[in-house]
């Protein structure tokens, strides 16, 4: 095994391992990613999927880890380097969402999950690029600039979490974490060709994470194989007591989950999800992965979610509604970017019409219109109560025997850059993505093959706190697909 | 726009209010973060990322506050709600980190109750309605004066638990307000929720207050009134907006819905310069906090902890010590120290009309000169109860008594070794007291020659005189009738 | 139900977005045409659905009341826009410009 190089090719459990043993120095991790990082043209000259990043502070965190290792204390992500999104706080880098609003802004304080990775002995080496406060399906609408799909460079890496997925996909890093409101980790896995994990609401904590639509939001977890998400997230799950919403439930051992047979496994297919016109080669993929797992022992089931073709004009109203609210704090008094204007009122005016680019101004202003005086009822609360039906389709399913459901994650490929200038339009890409954030199960996109060279992703969805159940089946249906998803 | 008081003729309209009372509860920590609710701590000292709202910060609800908050519901006579929502109150101001206060809105933790305020002068009583007591975040403070051209923000008081109990416009003249103000702050204090303070800023009230002719049941167009901020600042501002209002009536306009603030400098309510649109606060329930659930087993504890209540207190002395007055029974029953001290003593001596007189007369005054409160006075109520029983007992006199209630409010020393130390203690030796009598007649040779001679009327003097020099240690029924056999009676 | 270019300009108002009239003009069109795609929700049937009801009884997790207060690690002044004396500054408002003030 070559130093250096050879290590960016060890999953995040082998070169934990390798760390733990004193095999590898935290420090040669690193500084392969960092090489890797810019042989790939990560920064923005190239692929601008990376934003920030502070070497020494890097080799720090190393050197720290390599101490702990010393001192007997090896954690279960040892000098494991990893990429955060820029809109998850943490104290050594900027936090700015992908926004000049917080251009610069340094969180006072690391989030949750970034806490326990750091405890677990992984090294935080970048801030990935965005959509804008998270609200995006291309990182297109970046302050910074687009990110570029490493696969195919004139094509989005998907949004929000663009940055993160590709800086797996590039090898720069084996596991990264994101956020989902919509989709946002697994519609970008889907078009980089790796692992992405949306969790069960409340399984990870948002304390540190910017907040968007604070009922959808999820902190998520790339990983270049079902194993390094699986670790990942396995580091950051659990009851946070600084979040209300985080869930008191115990965290099984999702590793574990792997090299079962799926005899007496029920999978459905809901037939909402691959309409008639669906990309037929998208659909060739997804029915290709289902005879696999059929061929593993699992039983495939048509089922129906009938409330599907509602989810996105919920997710429209809903997400927009709760932003609305949860970005009134940039307002330049306390944080972030701050302009002069006619007194205070100007000051607040001048601040978030230079700080917030297009499609924010756009979210928060529908956000703002469907929970004012006179349309809160048949906007905000309306959709609120179709979220419900949403969410009894789901429960219905998984109660009648089904355990997972298959869907393909997107109904395309990567596009390509600027390819989608209507809002509406865009806001479909998450179409199969958002019903999962809606009621709130967990769901994974791991490749599942190639159309014209450009990766495809298959989703899984579980119920309920039942991540478990979705890694078996991921394991499984990775190690049949082999080397040839990620072709 | 503003009025002063219209002349007090026959009224042709009734003043009708509702008031909102903002109450800080005493906790440690603030509502949704554990900083610090101590006062006058440095500008933005007590501030973290939550109340400080930085990107990713998250609330977390205080269990004593909503404890508390429980109480005060429950001494109020409402119904506690087993369940009760969080929702947004959307709005920018500097002092509003969020752009949003955390309230509660349709579902708030408590609804129904009453306060029973004491009489009008027709002897109507004041009993209103309490519509709802919910929970909610207070905001920060903004000084607009003390840098030129900027507004300072301190966000130390961003986060204070407050509740907010909302009455029906039940109260029908200022004096309803100020009565059911008192009221309520009695059964606040009662309860320790709050230090209760609206010089200090833990209790705030605003009103909202229309006209309508008496008899007449729809009620008119009400304005808000703000700024009020002590209890003559609410009546006074009442009288003037209620005078307003007539006025414009009278003169064939329309109440316009706005709010006034009173300004207390000048004695003028005026409106507030209001921006278009800026009252719709969007409310939604908050996301960040699933429903607060109220547990029947949390309602029992902290029923079976309430205290006793004013009215239940009042009811109590006025059956366990008859010999009080109406008014004695008032004044000791003002606040729970004041009235468990008294018992105290009550208990001790078994003279509670007694001990109410000390309280009210001697112990008061002390309390007011030293700047004192009842809770930590300097004279423990065993010592005064001791005091008290050493004047039964005829040890002291009652001159005596007062003298050395004075020395141990002074040194916190007991009552027989002060009035020992003083020589205050009661002298029934003949010797001793033929001794200053003697001294007496010699030195008010005349009068002592008059009464010898049958003025009768001057043994009370002469007494007096002997009791000036004992010291108050003379015991004057011995020396009345050592005087008596003197002149033979 | 389609906004006009008066609500746009209200709505603007209310989030404080400091939008132009130009951008506004266009924001209309873009705003219509998801509200558009939208409406379809009114068409369901959702009588006897409680929007907010609650899954699962235990509700919001209290914490007792202590602290220390959660730990900054860099001071306030050096993420603050504008401080002085430990105060946050911004341009002054007379007191009572603005109603939107809580007590």
């Amino acid at each position: 095994m070559t130093i250096g190089g050879g290590l960016t090719e060890l999953s995040a459990i082998e070169l934990a391992a390798t760390v733990g043993r004193g095999d590898a120095s935290p420090r040669v991790a690193v500084d392969a990613s960092h090489a890797r990082a810019a042989e790939a043209g990560a920064w923005r000259d190239g692929l601008n999927i990376l934003l920030y990043e502070d070497r020494r502070d890097a080799h720090a965190q190393a050197d720290d880890v390599a101490a702990r290792r010393d001192a007997g204390r090896v954690g279960s992500l040892a000098g494991v380097p990893v990429v955060v999104k820029d809109n998850i706080a943490t104290t050594t880098l900027p936090t700015s969402c992908g926004s000049r609003i917080l251009e610069g802004y340094v969180s006072p304080f690391d989030a949750t999950a970034v806490r326990r990775l750091r405890d677990a002995g992984a090294i935080i080496v970048a801030k990935s690029n965005m959509d804008e406060f998270a609200m995006g399906s291309s990182t297109e609408n970046s302050a910074y600039g687009p990110a570029k799909n490493p696969v195919a460079p004139n094509r989005v890496p998907g949004g929000s979490s663009g940055g993160s997925a590709a800086s797996v996909a590039a090898g720069i890093v084996r596991i990264a974490l994101g956020s989902e409101t919509g989709g946002s980790v697994r519609q970008p896995a889907a078009f980089c060709g790796v692992v992405g994990v949306k969790p069960t609401y409340g399984r990870v904590s948002r304390y540190g994470l910017v907040a968007f639509a604070s009922s959808l939001d999820q902190i998520g977890v790339f990983g270049r194989t079902v194993d390094d998400a699986a670790l990942g997230l396995q580091t950051i799950a659990g009851l946070d007591p600084l979040d209300s919403t985080s869930a008191d439930r115990p965290v099984p051992e999702y590793r574990h989950a792997a090299g079962g047979s799926l005899t007496g496994v029920v999978i459905g297919r809901p037939r909402e999800y691959f309409p008639d016109d669906l990309d037929p080669r998208i659909r060739q993929r997804c029915d290709a992965a289902l005879d696999e797992l059929r061929s593993l022992g699992a039983e495939v089931r048509d089922v129906s979610l009938p409330h599907t073709d509602l989810a996105i004009q919920v997710y429209y109203v809903i997400a927009p509604a709760e932003a609305s609210s949860n970005l009134a704090r940039f307002d330049g008094v306390r944080y972030g970017l701050r302009m002069e204007g006619d007194g205070l009122r100007g000051m607040y005016e001048a601040t978030r019409s230079s700080g917030f680019g297009r499609e924010v101004t756009r979210r928060i202003l529908l956000g703002t219109y469907v929970l004012s005086a006179g349309y809160y009822d048949a906007y905000y609360r309306k959709a609120q109560q179709v979220r419900v039906l949403i969410a009894r389709d789901f429960e219905r399913v998984f109660n009648s025997g089904v355990h997972l459901l298959f869907t393909p994650t997107t109904p395309t490929p990567a596009f390509e850059l600027g390819a989608k200038s209507d809002p509406y339009d865009m806001y479909l890409s998450d179409i199969f993505t958002c019903t999962a954030n809606l009621a709130g199960v967990p769901a994974m996109s791991l490749p599942i093959g190639r159309v014209d060279g450009l990766p495809v992703g298959g989703q899984l969805i579980a119920a309920h706190f039942d991540e478990r159940q979705m890694f078996a089946v991921a394991y499984a249906l990775e190690r049949r697909l082999g080397a040839g998803a990620h072709r | 726009m503003s009025t002063t008081a219209a002349s007090p003729s026959v009224p042709d309209y009734e003043m009708v209010v509702g008031l909102e009372v903002h109450v800080q509860l005493d906790t440690a920590t603030k509502i949704f973060c554990r900083c610090s609710t101590d006062f006058g701590a440095p500008p933005n000292r007590n501030t973290c990322p939550v109340c400080l709202a930085l990107p990713g910060a998250l609330p977390v609800l205080n269990e004593h506050a909503v404890d508390l908050a429980i109480r005060a519901a429950l001494a109020l006579g409402c119904r506690v709600q087993p369940t009760s929502t969080f929702a947004r109150k959307n709005y920018f101001y500097p002092d509003l980190p969020k752009g949003y206060q955390i309230s509660q809105f349709d579902q708030p933790l408590a609804i129904g109750g009453r306060l029973r305020a004491g009489s009008r002068s027709d002897g109507s009583p004041i009993d209103i309605r309490i519509t709802r007591v919910h929970m909610e975040e207070d905001a920060g403070k903004s000084i607009h004066d003390r840098f030129q051209g900027a507004t300072a923000v301190d966000l130390n008081r961003a986060g204070v638990p407050l509740i907010e109990i909302v009455s029906e416009p039940d109260l029908r003249g200022a004096d309803d307000a100020d009565a059911y103000l008192r009221a309520l702050k009695q059964i606040l204090e009662y309860t320790a929720v709050s230090d209760v303070s609206m010089e200090k800023g833990s209790l705030r009230v605003d009103a909202n207050i229309s006209v309508r002719r008496p008899g007449e049941m729809a009620l008119g167009t009400k304005t808000e009134v703000k700024n009020m901020n002590s209890f003559s600042g609410v009546t006074r501002a009442l009288a003037v907006e209620f005078a307003r209002q007539c006025a414009v009536l009278e003169r064939g306009g329309r109440i316009e819905q706005q709010t006034m603030l009173w300004d207390a400098n000048t004695g003028e309510v005026r409106p507030a310069r209001s921006k278009e649109g800026s009252h719709d606060y969007r409310y939604f329930p908050d996301p960040d906090l699933p429903p607060l659930v109220v547990s029947p087993d949390r309602i029992e504890r902290i029923t079976r902890e309430l205290p006793e209540l004013p009215a239940a207190r009042r009811e109590r002395y006025r059956a366990e010590y008859p010999g009080l007055t109406a008014y004695d029974v008032e004044v000791l029953t003002a606040s729970t120290g004041l009235g468990d001290y008294f018992e105290q003593i009550a208990r001790q001596t078994e003279e509670a009309k007694t001990a109410a007189n000390w309280m009210m007369g001697d112990v008061l005054a002390t309390l007011k000169a030293t700047n004192q409160t009842i809770e930590h006075f300097s004279v423990r109520p065993a010592d005064l109860a001791t005091l008290l029983n050493l004047v039964r007992d005829s040890v002291v006199s009652h001159t005596a008594a007062k003298q050395i209630f004075g020395v141990m409010s002074r040194t916190g020393d007991p009552p027989l070794q002060v009035a020992e130390r003083e020589h205050l203690l009661k002298v029934t030796d003949d010797s001793a007291l033929v001794a200053w009598i003697d001294e007496v007649f010699a030195e008010h040779a005349a009068e002592a020659k008059r009464f010898l001679d049958g003025e009768r009327r001057l043994q009370g003097v002469l007494v007096g005189h002997v009791m000036k020099k004992s010291k108050g240690s003379a015991d004057p029924k011995r020396v009345n009738q050592l005087l008596s056999t003197r002149i033979g009676t | 139900m389609a906004v006009t270019l008066d609500d746009v300009r209200h709505i603007a108002a209310l989030a404080r977005l400091g939008l132009t009239d130009e951008r506004a003009a266009a924001m209309v069109a873009e705003l219509n045409s998801i509200l558009e795609h939208v409406d379809v929700l009114s068409k369901v049937d959702t009588t006897g659905i409680d929007a907010f009801a609650e899954q699962g009884g235990v509700g919001t997790p209290l914490r007792a009341d202590v602290g220390p207060q959660i730990p900054l690690a860099r001071e306030r002044e050096t993420f603050a826009p504008s401080m002085r004396d430990g105060f946050f500054l911004v341009p002054r408002l007379s007191t009572h410009e603005d109603v939107d003030a809580a007590s």
